[in-house]
């Protein structure tokens, strides 16, 4: 099935792509990777009048260290990160996701900040930006404003993005010494949509308490969904089985999934545990605590 | 929308309307059907193209007027001189397919890979096809082309037209 015709527009700067965003309002779509956006409007899912295609932007394909934040422009595509060694090496959470999300040929075309921006319940990254709690920035013809992950994720398919924005910029918080992280995934093939996915990123003080920690569920709900009481288990002691264990079982509860071809909600539900239980005791691992198993 | 688009080395100009997908553009506009159309939604990989050079796209997930300006390579453009890709020998000589419909797809995804990593290892090349289904010959032979392939390339390098 072909989309449903549209109006194309290809600007050639920033400003020229506020300007056209201004102009349509909610008609607009921005285009970057296309990889979810382009399927959705094949199903008529999503009817767009205007594209106004951003892959002329070579100035946001950036993936940089500033000020304490890895910042990831609207451009940079999933393959960037994969290939990346700074994110090899100090970012473990997002170099985790950057190698399941959907397949190796997908991952050439899509972009972070795209997937974001389609709030699929299912996607990896917005899982990964809850726990590593991410910020957006997202720039209109009036200004430029940071959101926190927590408030740009609004529903399902639905962001913080209003019409005439766009979301420039992905920011993850530079980890501290003794942070670790680790995203798991089930899937039924490469490229599936999760059917359960969790999220954990962990900085441990100098007394080897959790000092910080994020811990996220996808598919468990219209948005990937933050563990706020799966984070209170763990902050500010020494991780114990019975800690990781309560971790997981706040996941279970919280979740709250669809029945599909993938699983029943019961099935769904106590993979989230698991998946958080799996994710933690990555994470501690890496960090060279062990005995949790 | 008038758009400019190389293909295989050879510019080619066409008034396109925007929703058109460049898998399709590629096969009825220029008449290229070695790229094939499977799945339709991105999950089977037979319409991989190869964009500028770098990156293995789905073409049936991209718009032709994302391409303007753009180089593709297609499975077409991998023979020179009527000679066989090492890509393409690989195939034959392994038995890399059977009825070839996912093989334009397989081609241009391994040339990617091998671009980036041109001795890659048996995991890294069932990793890096992982978005590309054959539903018959069965992924073995398939990865053994590569490697046949990947061999041959390091020992004599080839210049393709992208």
């Amino acid at each position: 099935m072909f989309p449903a015709p549209f109006d194309y527009h290809r600007p050639g700067s920033l400003d020229e792509t506020l300007v056209l965003l201004a102009q349509y309002g909610g008609d607009a779509r921005v285009l970057a990777g296309g990889q979810s956006l382009i399927p959705a409007m094949r199903f008529r899912l999503a009817r767009p009048a205007v594209l106004v295609d951003i892959n002329q932007l070579d100035e946001l394909a950036y993936v940089r260290e500033a000020d304490g934040m890895l910042a990831i422009g609207a451009l940079a595509r999933d393959a960037a990160l994969e290939r990346s060694s700074l994110i090899e090496s100090s970012y473990p959470l997002l170099f985790d996701t950057s190698a399941v999300v959907a397949d190796p040929v997908v991952r050439q075309m899509g972009t972070v900040v795209g997937s974001l921006c389609h709030n699929d319940p299912s996607g990896d990254w917005s899982v990964t930006a809850l726990a590593s709690r991410a910020q957006i920035v997202v720039r209109g013809s009036t200004g430029t404003r940071v959101v926190p992950i927590d408030e740009f994720l609004v529903d399902s398919f639905s962001t913080a993005v209003a019409e005439g924005e766009i979301a420039l910029e992905v920011r993850f918080p530079s980890p501290p010494p003794r942070t670790s992280g680790s995203y798991q995934k089930i899937e039924r093939k490469v490229g599936d949509f999760a059917t359960s996915a969790a999220a954990a990123q962990i900085t441990l003080g100098d007394d080897g308490t959790v000092a910080q920690i994020g811990i996220a569920i996808g598919a468990a709900g219209p948005t990937a969904t933050r563990v706020a009481d799966a984070e209170s288990a763990l902050r500010g002691i020494k991780p114990t089985k019975d800690a990781i264990r309560a971790a997981a079982d706040a996941a279970r509860k919280i979740a709250d999934p669809v029945a599909d071809p993938r699983g029943s909600v019961e099935f769904k539900k106590d993979m989230a545990g698991v998946l958080v239980g799996r994710a933690l005791l990555a994470a501690f691992e890496r960090l060279g605590v062990g005995g949790l198993r | 929308m008038k758009i400019s688009v190389t293909v295989n080395g050879k510019r080619y100009e066409r008034d396109v309307e925007p929703r058109t997908l460049l898998a399709y553009f590629l096969r009825e506009s220029l008449g290229l059907t070695g790229t094939h159309v499977g799945c339709d939604t991105s999950s089977c990989g037979v319409c991989v193209v190869v964009l500028d050079g770098e990156k293995a796209v789905k073409s049936c997930t991209m718009l032709a007027v994302m391409a303007d300006g753009h180089e593709i390579m297609t499975i077409e453009g991998l023979v020179q001189g009527g000679v066989l890709h090492p890509l393409q020998q690989g195939f034959w000589d392994q038995h890399g397919l059977q009825c070839g419909y996912c093989t334009p797809g397989m081609m241009m995804t391994s040339w990617v890979l091998l671009k980036q990593n041109p001795n890659p290892s048996e995991a890294e090349i069932r990793e890096g096809l992982s978005g590309n289904l054959c539903r018959c010959t069965g992924y073995q032979n398939i990865v053994k082309a590569v490697e046949q392939a990947a061999a041959a390339m390091q020992s004599q390098p080839v210049e393709t037209v992208a």
